[in-house]
């Protein structure tokens, strides 16, 4: 009798159910190319990243002078063993670029791990309790915000030490103002609605407000900057890595790459150019990847 | 207006403590004792370690050598550079002209390519003009400076043998720094052709620092021009029958550059960014270069006085922006 009436309306009208948000956030999402082709990018670079042992056909470490600065294969004095060259020490710049994607990955998701949570922890905090909290927390922010991103960098890692991890928190923390503020103002639109309100009468403690009832509706537009941090965080880490700060060498970080090899501009030209185009892909490829979440996710903040 | 004005400069208070509060423990979270931290590799002798522990005050209390060190900086005593032994202030004043020359060349190439750019792309929109900007500006947005920098060095000075790789000028000549501005000082020189040899030097740092800023004004030009053309004033005006260039240039421009002047204003913290990558590539002798070379050269006083000095030139700059901005819109002045 009951499994009648549940069913009834299921079958009878199904053109009538509003679109799965899935398969809505689909509709919108795949209507921008760009969106698209950066997805297809970023799948791509994780699965050459995933499977770097695999696909990479030399060691990134192993160094070789008999080979050193070889040419790509297309120009007189390349081999296809060595199919984009090779560095001045005689190793394979695609196996090196390759193993790079891995560390450039690493870096862009860890970075924006530490930012989003710490970040949206603060704002959440701010933006319930107000009063002295929320502007001792916002104006520390400003501060963050109102020095240049890579200089606060720089003053982080020389005063920890040049490395991988410190650069990554260095970045971490330069781009954490950005959560803090989303966050902190969804949950002062969120607060004022009449949902939240119901769950306060019902007695819900602040914890549960914040993190049950609030945060899962002001995700878009966390998501949204999450991938563009992502870009940010590639970007500034290899940008450290360049200036000798980020990751160390023999690493095949690729803004290390391009430092390691930046003397030799001007013999060997695949020695800086393959390892810089595949930031700039990277990169742009998350950056429209945002631009497209932006627009599926959260049309209010539509821009252009 | 004078209440919008004060209340303004009162909100740089904390941020100016702040960076002094982020100067101040620079020096000591590096990990070791300050004093040799501050003495360099070579070490130092008992006696004048606790010479100088003392005149830095050192054996106070951490609140006290906080207010020690505010008020030195206050009377623009930033320390000395450990390897030159020349004031930091004195060392950052003869550096900066660089930047700033570097940096406002930048800010105009930007200005002279983006503005018409999205102008343009905003009025025939979804055109291939307007696809093309778009493009260029994402990829330009998303640009590696500092491998731009290595790449037009390929181009243009390998290829082409048409801009030299580094410096300010040929080591040929001897310029007199009168302004600091190397533009200005070969121009007031004798030697006319020091003057090309300067623009020579800027083109490819111009470029490769002007390109991010470039990219966001071309696409906030665009969008700001966009959301203007749908106006009801801009019909009104076209039904007036007033000539196409006319509605652009008098009565859509004017309001789109608003929104465009903030942009440029909040650019200044990205181009000392950007000076720092771009002065490391081309060997430009500015401020960003001499930060760089202090980290490694463990010059903690030059880290500590110049990273100080850049944060306070970039707060200053905004809150210009932010005045000027209160000036031209008095919704703004109003608000707070």
């Amino acid at each position: 009798m009951t499994t009648e009436i549940m069913e009834a309306p299921a079958v009878a009208a199904p053109t009538a159910t509003p679109p799965h948000p899935l398969r809505e956030f689909w509709s919108y999402f795949s209507a921008n190319h760009g969106a698209v082709a950066g997805l297809v990018v970023i799948v791509a670079v994780v699965i050459v990243a995933l499977l770097a042992d695999v696909i990479a056909p030399h060691s990134p470490y192993v160094t070789d002078t008999a080979i050193a600065l070889k040419p790509p294969f297309w120009q007189e004095g390349g081999s296809l063993a060595y199919p984009l060259g090779t560095d001045p020490i005689g190793r394979d710049i695609l196996s090196r670029m390759i193993y790079g994607a891995r560390l450039s990955l690493l870096i862009g998701i860890v970075v924006v791990a530490i930012s989003i949570v710490i970040g949206t922890v603060l704002g959440l905090v701010a933006g319930f309790y107000r009063g002295l909290t929320e502007i001792f927390i916002m104006r520390l922010m400003d501060i963050v915000l109102t020095l240049p991103s890579l200089l606060l960098a720089i003053v982080i890692v020389a005063v920890l030490g040049p490395g991988l991890m410190n650069a990554m928190l260095a970045v971490a923390l330069v781009i954490l103002p950005h959560y803090v503020r989303l966050a902190r103002a969804a949950v002062i639109t969120e607060t004022s609605k009449d949902y939240v309100m119901a769950a306060r009468v019902s007695g819900a403690g602040t914890m549960r407000l914040m993190f049950k009832e609030v945060l899962p509706n002001c995700t878009a537009p966390l998501i949204v900057q999450a991938s563009l941090g992502i870009s940010t965080a590639i970007l500034d880490a290899a940008a450290l890595g360049f200036l000798g700060l980020g990751a160390q060498p023999p690493s095949p970080e690729w803004g290390t790459m391009l430092a390691d090899a930046r003397e030799f501009v001007l013999r060997a030209w695949w020695v800086v150019t393959f390892p810089g185009l595949a930031i700039l892909i990277t990169v742009l490829a998350f950056n429209l990847l945002g631009d497209g979440l932006r627009d599926a996710l959260d049309p209010k903040l539509k821009r252009s | 207006m004078l209440r919008f004005i004060l209340t303004r400069v009162s909100l740089i208070i904390p941020t100016f403590i702040g960076i002094t509060l982020l100067a101040f423990f620079l020096i000591r979270l590096v990990p070791g004792d300050p004093i040799e931290t501050l003495a360099g590799e070579r070490g130092i002798d008992p006696a004048r370690h606790e010479q100088l522990r003392k005149e830095y005050g050192f054996d106070q209390p951490i609140f006290v050598q906080y207010g020690i060190y505010l008020s030195r900086v206050l009377q623009g005593d930033l320390g000395k550079s450990m390897i030159t032994q020349e004031p930091v202030l004195n060392e950052f004043s003869s550096l900066f002209p660089a930047t700033v020359e570097l940096a406002f060349c930048a800010i105009i190439f930007a200005l002279v390519l983006g503005l018409p750019a999205g102008i343009i792309a905003a009025i025939r929109r979804n055109s291939i003009f307007d696809h093309g900007v778009m493009g260029i500006s994402l990829a330009g947005y998303s640009m590696p400076i500092f491998w731009w920098g290595l790449i037009l060095i390929l181009l243009f000075s390998v290829q082409f043998d048409l801009t030299p790789v580094s410096g300010r000028i040929d080591v040929l000549y001897y310029i007199e720094p009168i302004t600091g501005f190397l533009l200005i000082d070969t121009l007031l020189s004798d030697e006319p052709e020091a003057f090309w040899s300067a623009v020579r030097h800027l083109i490819l740092p111009t470029i490769v620092l002007g390109t991010v800023p470039l990219a966001v004004i071309a696409r906030m030009t665009r969008s700001a021009m966009l959301e203007v053309l749908g106006e009801d004033y801009i019909r009104t005006a076209k039904a007036k029958g007033l000539t196409r260039f006319r509605i652009v240039a008098l009565h859509a421009l004017r309001n789109a550059l608003i929104p465009v002047v903030t942009v440029i204003g909040l650019q200044v913290g990205v181009l000392f960014t950007g000076a720092i990558l771009t002065e490391t590539i081309f060997s430009w002798p500015g401020v960003g270069k001499w930060l760089i070379d202090a980290i490694f050269r463990r010059d903690y006083p030059v880290l500590q006085g110049g990273a100080l000095l850049l944060g306070v030139v970039v707060m200053s700059v905004n809150l210009l922006v932010d005045l000027a901005y209160g000036l031209i819109n008095p919704r703004i002045r109003h608000t707070r």
